[in-house]
């Protein structure tokens, strides 16, 4: 009796179909992936067990150290249009340039009688540049309390949503100094803010 | 693919030189491996990079509540953040000790302030029936933003609802400064 031979399958499986969704995925990710924005000064967040995610847009970040306050908010749109409602409020035009820079800053911390030659600056001559921080000093008419409150009325005119203020702070930094934001930004009814914290598991 | 050809030599002269038809075929088994492995590391890095935030309400300092009642002083804590990471709490109204207990020194950590409001809790609210604590923390100037932040944390982890950041009375600097917190 003849033996029933068994034909050997190859094991190779054509991988092409595989290889292009994992490519497809990964230019995905990486198209989507936000560049991780540098802080305008070390900070070293505390730590807390219970926190919440902090949403991605219409979110304004005022960092806080050595006794300085940087400001960023979220949206490049949105950071156009306070610079050019700021610029009317304190009777400077910028121009079309200026504003472009200033659309791709994450954060600054500069008066704003000096943001005109702090956006002339290169992108490495800004890195270098000694910020003094946006001037908190009288806190019922201060800088701070004008780009808080336009960034907040930008934001209400262009998506319609309330602007959520967080506030990453130095766990050095001494309290006063947050007693003082915190008070400027209780002037204009914010009541409710996000510290941003770094995560530490629960402790049993 | 690699190898050599070591078995030409022997024919020469006989026939056509004919060239052999290779399969186009790549082995795609180490690319697929190589994105996949860029995949994972994209998915992670994009999700772990969202900042985390805690919530903070501050009290509103302007708004004249009608409903306001005044704080009960016997469900009232009242905790003050000194320097060096010390705090100091007292039960009831500032400078009248609450049935003669007086301020107690704590620090953080977990048989410091966290077992404190465990405790505080659990005879507050037995003793007022189930009503609860009533927490008021008040940052000195000598204490900084992370002691504010774990104070906060530990409220959470209590589960203390009622809580408010409030601003320190001399009175209450005086008394840090006599027990050397300040």
């Amino acid at each position: 009796m003849p033996r029933v031979k068994i034909p050997r399958k190859s094991t190779a499986i054509d991988m092409t179909a595989m290889c292009d969704v994992a490519f497809l995925l990964l230019t995905f990710f990486i198209l989507t992936a936000k560049p991780r924005t540098d802080d305008p000064i070390p900070v070293d967040a505390p730590a807390t067990a219970i926190n919440v995610q902090l949403p991605e847009s219409d979110v304004a970040i005022l960092t806080v150290g050595q006794g300085k306050v940087f400001f960023g908010v979220e949206g490049q749109k949105t950071r156009e249009e306070l610079l050019d409602q700021m610029g009317r409020r304190y009777s400077i035009a910028f121009t079309p340039e200026e504003k472009a820079v200033f659309a791709s800053l994450p954060s600054f911390g500069v008066d704003i009688q000096n943001l005109k030659g702090f956006l002339a600056l290169s992108p490495d001559e800004r890195k270098e540049y000694k910020s003094q921080g946006i001037p908190t000093d009288t806190t019922t008419e201060s800088q701070l309390f004008y780009w808080v409150k336009e960034a907040r009325i930008v934001t209400k005119n262009l998506n319609n949503k309330e602007l959520r203020i967080a506030i990453k702070g130095d766990g050095k930094e001494e309290y006063p100094t947050f007693a003082k934001l915190i008070k400027a930004l209780q002037k204009q009814k914010v009541n409710k803010f996000a510290l941003i914290t770094n995560v530490k598991s629960l402790p049993k | 693919m690699a190898e050599l050809d070591t078995s030409g030599g022997g024919k020469k002269g006989g026939g056509k030189v004919r060239t052999k038809k290779k399969s186009t075929r790549v082995d795609l088994t180490a690319m697929v491996d190589l994105a996949f492995l860029l995949v994972t590391f994209f998915m992670l890095t994009t999700t772990l990079n969202k900042p985390k935030a805690m919530d903070l309400t501050m009290p509103d300092k302007d708004e004249i509540k009608k409903d306001e009642k005044p704080v009960p002083e016997s469900r009232t804590l009242t905790i003050l953040l000194g320097k060096d990471n010390k705090i100091e709490w007292y039960r009831g109204l500032p400078g009248v000790p609450y049935k003669g207990q007086a301020p107690t020194t704590d620090n953080f950590g977990k048989d410091g302030i966290r077992k404190t409001l465990f405790d505080l809790k659990k005879t507050i609210e037995e003793e007022s029936g189930g009503k609860p604590m009533i927490v008021l923390v008040k940052p000195s100037d000598k204490s900084v933003y992370r002691n504010m932040v774990d104070i906060m944390d530990e409220l959470n982890i209590a589960k203390i609802e009622i809580r408010a950041i409030v601003d320190i009375l001399p009175l209450e600097i005086e008394l840090l400064k006599r027990d050397g917190n300040y």
